[in-house]
């Protein structure tokens, strides 16, 4: 069982291995001639002002926290739908009802305002 | 676990490797060219004969470019954030057949790294959703306010698309009854699942470009807006390193594109000739990618709120809408 | 076996490290990416388990999206690299009885005699696929499931209504 995913590790260790290696490459071969305007953030030319990391808004927790909650939605329709052909139209109920109540959330959002961009 | 093994599975993994990298280095010659044609103008060509030598002077020139960190960055995560892009963009192969099985010189060859797994499909979500991390501590570590904002648009973009996906699989899964990769191509023996799922595969395309950060949602290349998004601050082979993510990742979500709806390595005559199997795969996955490139061409770039709405209140009730009329129709049709 | 040992270990070892580094890191940026890694080194236990499917849900959901809001309200607050206040002053001696207590509980269910001994029965090779857990959750675990809808549309309304404030103000 394990050794069916042993070939992915694999594949993940090289992969990981290249990656390191091209910033690798980028760093032997690359001049360096640092100074401090070349070190300022990047803002088009414009003297740089204010603090480079400043708080985001409260709109992107809320996107995350529906992605979330979406995504276990998804992921309790996958196996859901390996089954669909055993379980037959009690499962479709089954997973009517899920879906409806999680629909239900969504149109609660989308009248909210929840998903509009200012 | 035998070394034979060990030593096949590296090679396997060598394989998929280096399909993304040369897949990366042509395919940007290949968009160049394509566009540079539709909006009648020749592109690159005097690098080697019709411009083929063109990838190996760009890879040169950013070996040797100045590797710029910012005094504000943080160091660590600056440099690991490039890696975090582009490993998952380097792995996702790993669960797509390139072939069936091949016998060659008494023999009999599997085309594949782990197809067989049964949560193939699963991974290519678990993946993916990994692949968001990059881009965000990205933005984070630069300590840039456009790419910080950059990076947590692109994130949210990313995650909000994800769903639409995610969704866009579970009709060829029903169809096939199965997670596994090897059991959807298997599937679409007699007929592929493009013809059943269209609007599956509508919605997956759609969710696909949107997931890939490629146009018309191309957000991180605003530039009259966030300058460049969450890589503003790299340079050279930091940035080649986001550059081959984001091809790399075309490349794979045509493949996956191609297994999942389009029948896969599957062809005529593919039992009497199996080899024809990776033929099939890369006819399909060029088409794709020539469509991909043909969509930069022809649309205007989405503006973010139009974005984020068209991905929540579109794509994903669609996505849904397709899961259960498909259920209804499996349910009461039998099969 | 043995191999299987070493690597449980190893991962566990990993693990350990990984959610210790977590707590001790003052950026917590940082200490989010530990977490990651956290349960990226779970799901590999997962799957040294022969659970295949919860190993690959970890890693959508728990290294893919809840982690994704743990940066997000991170960004959010804008405390990447601020310590926290000071120490609260009951927060040591309750740790602390709770520690003890959680160990006291550990060692009696270790000591009891009633822990399966011997060898285990031998898995199936459906075990832990998405059909085996869709046949169950479908038929057995139908009303748990059913109610997990209505646990999602409760945070999700929360969500909603606690961010509906500074929505408004950010308008």
């Amino acid at each position: 069982m394990l050794a069916e995913y042993l070939p992915i590790v694999v594949l993940i260790v090289l992969a990981t291995g290249l990656a390191f290696i091209v910033v690798a490459l980028g760093h032997l071969f690359g001049p360096r001639k640092p100074n401090p305007v070349k070190a300022e953030p990047y803002e088009s030319g414009m003297r740089p002002y204010g603090p480079g990391r400043r708080r985001v808004s409260v709109h992107f927790y809320l996107i995350a926290v529906l992605f979330i909650l979406f995504d276990i939605e998804i992921v309790f329709i996958l196996p859901w739908a390996v089954v669909l052909r055993e379980i037959k139209m009690v499962g479709l109920i089954e997973m009517a009802v899920f879906i409806g109540v999680l629909l239900a959330g969504l149109i609660y959002a989308w009248k909210t305002g929840a998903l509009e961009w200012e | 676990m035998s070394l034979a093994l060990l030593i096949e599975w590296s090679l396997k993994s060598v394989v998929i490797i280096l399909v993304i990298l040369g897949g990366f280095a042509y395919l940007t010659l290949f968009e160049r060219r394509v566009l540079a044609r539709m909006q009648t103008r020749i592109g690159p060509n005097r690098a080697g004969p019709w411009g083929l030598l063109q990838p190996v002077a760009d890879g040169v020139k950013l070996i040797f470019n100045e590797e710029l960190i910012p005094a504000q960055a943080d160091k660590v995560l600056f440099l690991l954030a490039p890696v975090i892009t582009v490993v998952p963009a380097l792995i996702l192969l790993a669960v797509i057949p390139f072939g069936p099985e091949v016998t060659l010189f008494g023999r009999s060859y599997y085309l594949g790294l782990a197809s067989n797994v049964n949560v193939g499909v699963l991974y290519i979500l678990a993946v993916s959703s990994i692949a968001v991390y990059g881009i965000v501590i990205a933005g984070w570590a630069s300590g840039n306010k456009y790419a910080l904002l950059g990076g947590v648009r692109s994130t949210a973009q990313m995650v909000s698309y994800e769903l639409a996906l995610a969704l866009a699989f579970v009709g060829p899964i029903m169809l096939a009854g199965s997670m596994s990769v090897d059991a959807i191509i298997e599937g679409q023996r007699h007929l592929w699942y493009v013809i059943l799922q269209p609007l599956g595969f509508l919605i997956f395309l759609i969710a696909a470009v949107a997931e890939i950060n490629r146009a018309p949602f191309d957000m991180p290349e605003a530039e009259q807006e966030l300058v460049a998004g969450y890589h503003a601050e790299y340079s050279g082979m930091k940035f080649a390193l986001f550059f081959m993510a984001e091809y790399g990742k075309m490349i794979a979500v045509s493949f996956i594109a191609a297994t999942m709806f389009l029948g896969g390595y599957l062809g005529p005559f593919i039992d009497r000739w199996p080899l024809l199997g990776p033929i099939y795969l890369f006819i399909k996955v060029v088409a794709l990618l020539f469509f991909i490139v043909w969509l930069r061409a022809t649309f205007p770039r989405f503006r973010y709120d139009q974005l984020m709405a068209f991905g929540w209140k579109i794509l994903l009730p669609l996505g849904l809408l397709n899961v259960v009329v498909t259920g209804v129709i499996i349910v009461l049709v039998g099969g | 076996m043995t191999i299987d040992l070493v690597l449980f270990f190893g991962l566990a070892l990993i693990a350990v490290v990984a959610a210790i580094a977590m707590i001790a890191s003052r950026n917590a940026v940082y200490s989010a990416l530990f977490l990651v890694f956290n349960f990226l080194t779970v799901a590999t236990l997962y799957l040294l388990l022969n659970a295949a499917f919860i190993a690959v849900v970890q890693v959508t959901v728990y290294a893919g999206a809840i982690m994704v809001l743990f940066l997000f309200v991170i960004m959010l607050l804008g405390t990447e690299r601020e310590s926290i206040g000071g120490r609260i002053r009951w927060q040591m001696p309750l740790s602390i009885v709770l520690g003890l207590a959680l160990a006291g509980e550990l060692a009696y269910v270790l000591l009891r005699n009633d822990i399966v001994q011997g060898p285990l029965a031998d898995l199936t090779v459906e075990f832990g696929s998405p059909a085996s857990i869709g046949r169950v959750l479908f038929n057995e675990y139908l009303v748990p499931f059913e109610v997990t809808s209505i646990l999602l549309l409760v945070a999700m309304i929360g969500a909603i209504v606690i961010t509906r404030k500074q929505r408004e103000e950010g308008k």
